[in-house]
């Protein structure tokens, strides 16, 4: 069923199809529409959920740690200081099992003030041991935190998950989404049944109790196994939700336009649409670009983006937000990643910050850097920072 | 006029007084005092969360200053003597 | 593609009208996004929102800055934002006045056309005299000045989304279309 409406709704409506049994939330802009979509509707008695009203993002992880012990299906929304402001509990949720699924409107950190759109909050969280999936569009919103409970639930993985939607970019875009029924996402997804819930009356046991330096490692080795397994089951179950539904977007990542490209970018998130648009037009005019679309970046799929090293001479890492690394964070561990004696040479374009439009032009003069470079072999610098002002290059 | 993120001051501040700033077209109804039934009590003024209704001397009117003034209507609806009439702004 | 802009004021449905307007273009089988301009808002103060529409998926999130139209919901905002910025050679405009173009003194190279929303909204008894709700009616006479809209379209997309009075909404829609005469 076709609706016209905007990624925050989109994100509510999937977790209302995906029969979310414990919400906890707290309103952070531009996250705000999500929880109060869904108070709506189970206050409307149309969504059979518990609504905890919380004081606060920390609480609201906490409260679903709990209730996923119990055996609920659990959700919550954020942004930027409300997911910092989660941060232990995100570690904590991650470390015992807890398969949360959580939209994040992402939104820059702030210090000075921002409400806008880029990736250094989700990012600044990529070592809690989250999932984290980057959204193109608001279908792939709501289809991805129907696809993340089934994948974060398996009993092998059950590791929550965050499914990023670009702050205003998305969350407050209008845009076409199709809707599957209630009956048609029940067989593809079905009741949250993990091995060990709460049970005081036949079953008592402690929970999360204390892990002491004899065995820590090993099940922090465990928990690695769990992000790795994520990977073939994402990919599995993209296969059955495109066999019923229709849509598929490609797995860990979608490579756009790459055979017999000379250069290619990695991005991820709303301007991957841009991106295409570019790609497309080039292409259109005998330039041989490609693009990455980085969907899954936790687990971090090193064996797909390796094949990079073979497909192109030249890469370029588009990275939404900049955390003092030597590089950006994408561009880190992919370059980690591609590392080899033979590794294609790669670059580094910071942009999109704190809101900053990313537009075709910018996508254009950064696939324009990339075939100058590319007839070089090597890149001049390791990064360049789009649209600076008053910084150096021909940017637009 | 800032051309590159080397004219920036060394830490976020405010290079520019809110003085300069006029909030007074954000209006679209303005504040009228009518002097007949006006019995200078300054509650509006007291009220007015932007400092912009004033008082020059002791005694005198208040006066509403429409630079500043956004035309909340918190003046008209405290006044006492219903003394201020909110009219659109033309 | 045609790229829209609205410029209102925050409360007026800008934003509204630009959602609804793109949810009659994908009644029409056509592809559409809508999205205002992004940021913390206040009743009165100047917004813009915006609108693609194409026959193609949009994929594009980057913002609108060369529209083909510009709609104008409240004419006063003509003497403090700049309202033709950016827009294309050959675009036209539609502003909410019930004056002429020529009497509202607009110097432009641009077809500019106007409809007296405001006074067929408050006809309609939508919203109040110091804040008519005049999107809905603003959209109808756009359909007339945009062939990739249609007035029926537009219509019923209101009586599906209109956040309320959605008869008294489409109607004003229908009457400000018909106002439109020269332009169709």
């Amino acid at each position: 069923m076709m609706e016209v409406i905007t990624s925050n709704y989109a994100a509510a409506y999937a977790a209302k199809l995906s029969r979310v049994e414990v919400i906890a939330a707290y309103p952070i802009t531009p996250q705000t529409s999500i929880s109060e979509k869904l108070a709506e509707l189970v206050d409307s008695g149309e969504m059979d959920a518990k609504y905890i009203k919380v004081e606060s993002e920390h609480s609201a992880m906490a409260a679903l740690i709990g209730a996923s012990h119990v055996g609920a299906r659990t959700f919550t929304a954020t942004s930027s200081q409300g997911l910092a402001l989660m941060h232990e509990n995100l570690i904590w949720a991650a470390g015992v099992n807890r398969p949360i699924v959580m939209p994040v409107a992402a939104r820059a950190l702030s210090g000075p003030w921002t409400i806008w759109s880029d990736h250094s909050d989700v990012i600044s969280e990529r070592d809690a041991g989250w999932m984290q999936f980057f959204c193109e569009n608001n279908q792939e919103t709501l289809d991805m935190i129907i696809m993340a409970y089934k994948i974060a639930e398996d009993r092998e993985i059950m590791t929550p998950a965050m499914v990023i939607e670009d702050g205003f970019i998305l969350s407050h875009t209008v845009e076409a989404v199709d809707m599957p029924l209630q009956e048609e996402v029940d067989d593809f997804l079905p009741p949250f049944d993990p091995e060990f819930k709460i049970d005081f009356k036949s079953e008592p046991r402690r929970y999360a109790g204390v892990l002491a330096p004899d065995w820590w490692q090993e099940h922090r080795y465990r928990r690695m196994l769990d992000m790795e397994r994520g990977k073939e089951k994402i990919v599995e179950v993209e296969r059955d939700f495109k066999r019923r539904f229709g849509r598929s977007y490609g797995g860990l990542v979608e490579f756009y336009r790459c055979d017999d490209a000379d250069v290619a970018l990695v991005i991820a998130g709303a301007p991957t649409g841009t991106a295409k648009d570019v790609v497309d037009e080039m292409r259109d005019r005998g330039k041989k670009v490609g693009l990455v679309k980085l969907r899954s970046f936790r687990p971090f799929p090193g064996e797909e983006l390796v094949k990079l090293n073979d497909m192109v001479s030249m890469v370029g890492v588009f990275d939404k937000s900049y955390t003092m690394g030597q590089g950006g964070a994408f561009f880190q561990e992919i370059r980690n990643a591609l590392y080899s004696p033979d590794g294609v040479p790669i670059k580094n374009y910071i942009g999109g910050l704190g809101g900053r439009d990313v537009t075709k032009k910018n996508i254009e003069r950064i696939f324009e850097d990339l075939l100058a470079l590319n007839k070089e072999g090597k890149v001049d610098r390791i990064i360049d920072w789009v649209a600076l002002k008053g910084g150096p290059g021909r940017w637009e | 006029m800032l051309k590159s993120y080397k004219d920036m001051p060394s830490t976020p501040v405010s290079l520019q007084s809110t003085e300069d700033i006029m909030t007074g077209n954000w209006r679209t109804m303005r504040p009228l005092i009518d002097e007949e039934k006006c019995i200078r009590c300054y509650i509006c003024w007291k009220f007015c969360p932007d400092m912009s209704i004033e008082v020059e001397e002791a005694d005198d009117f208040p006066t509403v200053n429409l630079d500043y003034c956004k035309g909340c209507g918190i003046c008209a609806n405290e006044c006492p003597k219903d003394a201020i009439e909110m009219v659109r702004e033309e | 593609m045609i790229e829209i802009r609205f410029h209102g004021r925050g409360g007026q449905g800008a934003v509204v009208a630009s959602e609804l307007l793109a949810r009659a273009a994908i009644m029409d089988g056509m592809k559409a996004s809508a999205f205002p301009s992004f940021g913390s808002e206040r009743r009165g103060a100047p917004v813009m929102a915006f609108c693609r529409i194409d026959d193609r998926p949009i994929r594009i999130h980057a913002g609108i800055y060369e529209p083909d139209y510009v709609v104008i919901l409240d004419a006063k905002l003509i003497k403090i934002v700049n309202v033709l910025d950016g827009i294309k050679e050959g675009g036209k405009v539609l502003i909410n006045s019930p004056k002429s173009p020529k009497e509202l003194g607009l110097e432009s190279d641009h077809d500019v056309f106007t409809v007296d929303a405001t006074g067929i909204a408050l006809d309609m008894g939508l919203g109040s005299m110091a804040s008519p709700i005049v999107n809905t009616a603003v959209i109808g006479a756009f359909a007339a000045i945009c062939p990739e809209v249609k007035i029926e379209n537009v219509i019923e997309s209101i009586k599906q989304a209109a956040p309320a009075k959605k008869e008294q909404n489409a109607e004003a829609a229908r009457k400000a279309y018909d106002s439109m005469k020269g332009a169709r």
